[in-house]
């Protein structure tokens, strides 16, 4: 049966799924989370915003396996279920840092472009969004992070992903399974990382090493 | 050009009045200098005229035309904003910096890389250098400077300056006045112009409106509000010195005027030299290149002190002491103080010595205005 | 210990029944937790004073907290197991790797933060090396140091619910069990539990930070 599991086209798939779990939940949550970070950052939304961010950083301190058994709870087994956890979960971050991001934006260089006669929504997309663009993609990269880590739990909720061969592999004691499970979703996770940490810098070297 | 009428303006959770019913009437092509300690209104007066704040109360008319019946966004790019160095957007380039109102109003693309390098070069900035440096790379006066290229870029009648040259050392905002002083001649803007200093005022403005509380208290000229300040408030802003503050109210320009100028070579002999400065009753004498432009300066004293034969280049100073003639005499006059020295030459754009002022001449000057 | 005692289908009902249960699991959390806790704060700040003074070593030593952070908690669960076996051993020892970071990073921060020109005066008045650390530089370090293990013991009472898989007990039981048995009672008083825990604890620690911040 271990031998079985460890073919290379059981962990091709539990990869795929591993990886497409991530994938959407990641995508989504940022569709969803920088708009409405956008929103609440807007000077009509100001109170709303200080209460938003004041949620979000309660819920943040809740565990993802709670997020994950409380989604089982409403939705039963099944990838849906994990997508659903996983999405709700990364919101969090990129919300958080979508909104510390652009109310950090200096006042000065928002009011010389009002000032100027720039278009609220021109303010936004050449202004506001990339100089807060380091800070919104730390948020994504912490989010992601997280949502590989989150993922191997989804084995629970019968999702697949790498999870499958680590839980296996405790309840069979092989540890190959164990290990491979192990490595593979410790390896996605660094990469994930790496790399969103490369695109963090670049635009933190471009963007924001102005300290007047 | 620019009337405010009745202007009141009450912040939220606030109950005194940040402006307090301000009339003001801005003329075409005059610089308005709002001045006032910090809370006094001046910023919230000057944010009304392009809206950035809406007054509570009263009328501002803009060329005859309500400014609340104005597309905001339309009016605000066609008034000049400058604010304190931070309104730089620190990812642009320069160029790009000074291309955001020709963009919004959507120039075609070379008429507006035109008119950057045009821009840069009006304000002193190599455009082959700075157009694809990022602000963070410039000086706090450079930047500055982009500042104001970047409110000139479409042209606009009006000027709208918040403490533009604040957050600069002294005497950078001394060279930055002075080219700002030298533009506005050519260019005839309506500015106002908001500060807290009252030297600065004295020197930018036509006119200087003091504002305290809210209230506008004396709006005057420079000259006025020195020798006839309206109350103890204006007495207390303007301080002591004044007779040395009013040099500010004269540029070296108006005062060496139709003097004229004797220049040496540095192969000039001598003799002649001491002859000619004997003559002129003047302490020093530039010398200059084939181009006429300074290289340098021969004082009396060590002319007069000189035992030997000696060639002009073997006693002439570098860099002697040396201002704009868009400068004023208190520029001329904190120059000389710098330097330790008795004399100033006053250059022109090219370089070229357009006269000399003494210490001794200054002094005279004050004298007068005490008595 | 398969079902802990069905009393109806509410979830109110389902508590009151577990009650002894969910407060000896609750128990069984906190201690995972304060132990881990415990130890991340006597090695981490230990590691923390070590770079601060060898800032060589500090990029190498701050990456690979940084790695262990990275790594999902269920692989690092899977991956001690074999080493340690099951039970409450391995729980600890992976819940303390994941608190490192946040303890050696913020000690290595707040005492590289502190104004050289106190530690100069110190050493001036002829203060040894180890009255510098304890009486200065710890002080004043501690605020930040103390937001560091805030972080970690938030982010631990999460990992810990984990601890269940590999045979280390806690509020993870209800959970795992709940989903492997359908009980979704069971499931909702480990997810809210955890969740409620998650929360006393950060905001306890977050007033005792504010404290220590005067």
């Amino acid at each position: 049966m271990a031998a079985r599991l460890l073919s290379y086209e059981n962990i091709g798939l539990l990869t795929k799924q591993h990886i497409i779990m991530v994938l959407i939940s990641s995508i989504a949550a940022i569709l969803t989370a920088v708009p409405l970070g956008i929103l609440i950052s807007r000077e009509r939304f100001a109170r709303v915003g200080a209460i938003i961010e004041n949620i979000v950083n309660v819920a943040q301190t809740v565990p993802s396996i709670a997020i994950l058994a409380l989604f089982f709870t409403i939705l039963g087994l099944g990838f849906n279920t994990a997508v659903f956890a996983l999405w709700l979960y990364s919101l969090l971050p990129i919300l958080r840092n979508t909104y510390a991001g652009i109310t950090g934006v200096s006042k000065g260089v928002v009011e010389a472009a009002q000032g100027m006669g720039m278009p609220p929504l021109r303010i936004l997309t050449l202004i506001e969004l990339p100089l807060a663009s380091p800070v919104i993609i730390a948020g994504i990269r912490t989010a992601v992070v997280v949502n590989v880590g989150t993922a191997t739990l989804a084995t629970f909720v019968g999702a697949g992903g790498y999870g499958d061969l680590i839980v296996t592999g405790i309840a069979i004691q092989r540890l190959p399974l164990l290990l491979t499970g192990c490595i593979l979703s410790a390896l996605l996770a660094i990469i994930c990382d790496h790399i969103l940490a490369v695109v963090e810098k670049n635009r933190v070297v471009e963007y924001q090493e102005v300290k007047y | 050009m620019i009337h405010l009428n009745g202007v009141t303006k009450i912040y939220k959770n606030n109950e005194s009045p940040a402006v307090d019913n301000l009339d003001l009437h801005i003329t075409r092509g005059e610089t308005c200098i709002l001045v006032g300690p910090s809370g006094c209104g001046k910023t919230t007066t000057m944010k009304m005229i392009n809206r950035l704040v809406t007054p509570t109360q009263g009328t501002i008319l803009i060329n005859g035309q309500d400014n609340r019946e104005m597309n905001p966004v339309e009016m605000r790019q066609n008034i000049g904003y400058v604010i304190q160095e931070i309104g730089l957007f620190p990812h642009m380039t320069i160029a790009d910096n000074v291309a955001t109102v020709p963009r919004e109003k959507k120039w075609p693309e070379k008429k507006i890389q035109t008119r950057v390098d045009e821009l840069l070069h009006l304000v002193g900035l190599d455009p082959a250098e700075y157009r694809n440096r990022k602000p963070a790379s410039l000086s706090g006066g450079q930047r500055q400077r982009v500042g104001v290229a970047r409110a000139l870029a479409a042209d606009p009648d009006i000027l709208l300056m918040d403490e533009p040259f604040g957050a600069v050392d002294p005497i950078t905002r001394t060279h930055l006045q002075n080219q700002f002083l030298r533009l506005q001649e050519e260019l005839k803007k309506t500015v106002v112009f908001v500060t807290h200093d009252i030297d600065e005022a004295i020197k930018m403005g036509d006119t200087i409106a003091v504002m305290r509380e809210g209230h506008l208290i004396q709006l005057d000229s420079p000259d006025q509000i020195l020798s006839e300040p309206k109350d103890d408030f204006v007495s207390a802003l303007i301080g002591g010195n004044r007779a040395i503050k009013r040099l500010n109210l004269v540029k070296t320009r108006e005062v060496i005027d139709n003097m004229p100028i004797q220049t040496l070579r540095t192969n000039s002999p001598v003799d002649t030299a001491r002859k000619l400065l004997i003559t002129s009753q003047l302490p020093a004498m530039p010398v200059v290149d084939e181009n006429n432009r300074l290289i340098g300066v021969v004082q009396k004293h060590i002319l007069s002190a000189l035992k030997e034969q000696a060639e002009i280049a073997d006693i002439m100073e570098k860099n002697g002491c040396v201002v704009d003639k868009g400068a004023t005499l208190g520029d001329a006059l904190s120059t000389m103080l710098n330097y330790g020295e008795r004399y100033v030459i006053i250059v022109d754009e090219n370089y070229s010595p357009c006269g000399i002022i003494s210490f001794t001449y200054l002094l005279e000057l004050m004298k007068n205005d005490v008595a | 210990m398969c079902i802990y005692g069905v009393a109806g289908n509410s979830f109110v009902g389902y508590v009151t029944a577990n009650s002894g249960k969910i407060l000896q699991l609750s128990l069984e959390h906190c201690l995972l937790v304060v132990v881990a806790v415990l130890i991340a704060i006597v090695v981490g700040i230990s590691l923390g004073i070590l770079i601060s003074y060898y800032d060589v070593l500090a990029p190498a030593i701050l990456y690979v907290c940084q790695i262990i952070m990275t790594i999902p908690s269920l692989a690092l669960f899977g991956l001690f197991l074999p080493l340690f076996g099951i039970g409450f051993k391995t729980g600890v020892i992976t819940l303390v790797l994941y608190c490192l970071l946040p303890v050696v990073r913020n000690t290595y921060v707040g005492i590289a933060e502190i104004d050289p020109s106190i530690i100069e005066a110190a050493r001036g008045m002829g203060m040894n090396e180890a009255s510098i650390m304890t009486k200065i530089k710890l002080p004043l370090a501690w605020p930040i140091i103390m937001a560091g293990i805030r972080t970690a013991v938030v982010m631990v009472v999460g990992i810990a619910a984990i601890a269940s898989v590999v045979g280390a007990g806690g509020l993870g039981v209800f959970i795992f069990r709940g989903i492997s048995q359908w009980n979704i009672n069971a499931v909702l008083v480990g997810a809210i539990f955890v969740s409620l825990l998650a929360i006393v604890f950060d905001q306890v620690l977050k007033l005792v930070e504010n404290r220590s911040q005067v």
